[in-house]
């Protein structure tokens, strides 16, 4: 099928199978690797995406379902190659360690800081426990997350 | 490719889904949220023929509050019920269980009707369903049937709807006056399915209990209602001796599966614990709805 969306501010149309996922269609298709797959069946995260709006996580959607949508991958947040007030503060924090479940994680906590720029760690530690990372034990991300949310505040 | 091959339809009508239904049937599934038949289909633990997507079905998508039950329509997306005022309003219990659904990026796609209807027996929605007597609407070409939540749930991922009927909508009783509820769960970590949760709904009237409902998830192939400690519970009043008692009657009754997650005994334990949690969250809520004067 002939599928056509937004992803990162551009238009792209391609051809694919109905039962490729989205994350596999933006890594093979689209070549934007920078969504990465984990588990392939929803459980760890990594491959989270921003639909419409929305945090999702691409293996669990079709590509053929995000015709006509919005997509926001990992590679849609720098602005003029610089990273964005979110991803600064993981990287001052030092969040990440080996970096695979990273675009998961960042993308989560962009849409979730959208819809609550004032969360606390609580809520921010309730917004993340769907992602799952093997290196840091978390703190450092949940560090990197506050300071990202007290830096769009300010900003 | 992960996923094995299937035909794929993308339906713009409930009416043009039922065809298609009545064509397929048990070579079909629907495609509501996906976010258990995805993982299905990834493991190859279902390779169904055809796959009937119904997201493009809008008619069925809203919360609507009509004389005395908040309906939701099959594809209403979780996080959308969850914001609803409607259901905040008027099931509270309903309200309650929602954030404990999977992470909050499942939510955004996983539908009221799509938990229902894949009948998970540790999902939180069947379980309240369970609890509050909801009513389930199916269509199919040769017309529409009201199931009762009681004889929903068949067996382990089994419902009652026929394989040329697709779920409609869900309804809801809205919680009489000084009601209060409580949903509780254990699992491993936030949003992970239940070891056991528990929807417990209690109705005070004049300082006595005159509706208890106490349903599981987690502890059978099927949501399960604890009838008898709901039966120890009505006309008393309420006091941290009774709830001992539901308690110990609730996990005395029930014959919970043993998995790596938790053996029958501990699901027990943990049954015992949420009832008395539940019953005293939900007591001190009916209270200030009014219910104890």
């Amino acid at each position: 099928m002939e599928i056509s969306l937004n992803v990162n501010g551009a238009q792209r149309s391609a051809s694919t199978e109905p039962r490729k996922t989205l994350a596999d269609f933006l890594r093979d298709d689209l070549e934007l690797t920078g969504t990465h797959v984990g588990c392939e069946h929803g459980v760890c995260g990594a491959c989270t995406v921003i639909l419409d709006g929305r945090a999702v996580r691409s293996c669990l959607l079709l590509a053929v379902q995000a015709a006509g949508s919005e997509v926001t991958t990992i590679e849609g947040l720098a602005l003029d190659g610089e990273m964005n007030p979110l991803q600064q503060s993981l990287w001052d924090s030092h969040s990440f360690q080996c970096g695979f479940c990273t675009p998961g994680f960042v993308m989560q906590a962009t849409a979730f800081l959208a819809d609550h720029p004032d969360a606390g760690e609580q809520e921010i530690r309730e917004a993340l426990s769907g992602n799952i990372c093997r290196c840091t034990g978390y703190q450092s991300i949940i560090d990197g997350v506050l300071r990202g949310a007290e830096r769009m505040r300010q900003s | 490719m992960k996923l094995p091959p299937f035909d794929y339809f993308a339906p713009s009508t409930v009416d043009e889904a039922l065809d298609l239904l009545a064509e397929h049937g048990d070579d079909a599934s629907v495609l509501a949220g996906g976010q258990s038949l995805i993982p299905l289909l990834a493991l190859r633990l279902a390779r169904p023929a055809v796959v009937i997507d119904i997201n493009g079905l809008d008619e069925l998508s809203g919360v609507t509050q009509t004389n005395g039950h908040v309906t939701i329509g099959a594809l209403t997306r979780e996080y959308v019920a969850e914001e609803s005022k409607a259901v905040a309003d008027g099931v509270p219990l309903l309200a309650g269980a929602l954030p404990y659904i999977g992470h909050e990026a499942i939510r955004s796609r996983g539908t009221v009707g799509g938990s229902l209807a894949h009948a998970d027996p540790a999902a939180e929605l069947p379980a309240v369903a369970r609890a509050l007597d909801a009513e389930l609407v199916v269509r199919s070409r040769t017309g529409e049937r009201v199931v009762a939540a009681a004889d929903w749930f068949d067996g382990y991922l089994t419902t009652a709807r026929q394989p040329e009927e697709l779920l409609v909508e869900a309804r809801f009783p809205v919680a009489p006056a000084s009601t209060g509820t409580a949903f509780e769960e254990v699992a491993r970590r936030h949003g992970d399915f239940a070891i056991v949760g528990l929807a417990a709904s209690l109705t005070l009237h004049g300082g006595a209990i005159t509706d208890a409902r106490l349903a599981f998830a987690g502890a059978s192939d099927v949501p399960v209602r604890a009838v008898d400690a709901e039966r120890l519970l009505a006309g008393q009043s309420p006091s941290d001796r009774l709830f001992d008692a539901a308690a110990q009657q609730a996990a005395d009754d029930l014959d919970p599966p043993a998995d790596l997650h938790g053996s029958a005994a501990y699901r027990k334990k943990v049954a015992a614990t949420l009832v008395r949690r539940a019953l005293r969250a939900a007591a001190a809520r009916a209270n200030r709805e009014g219910g104890g004067s």
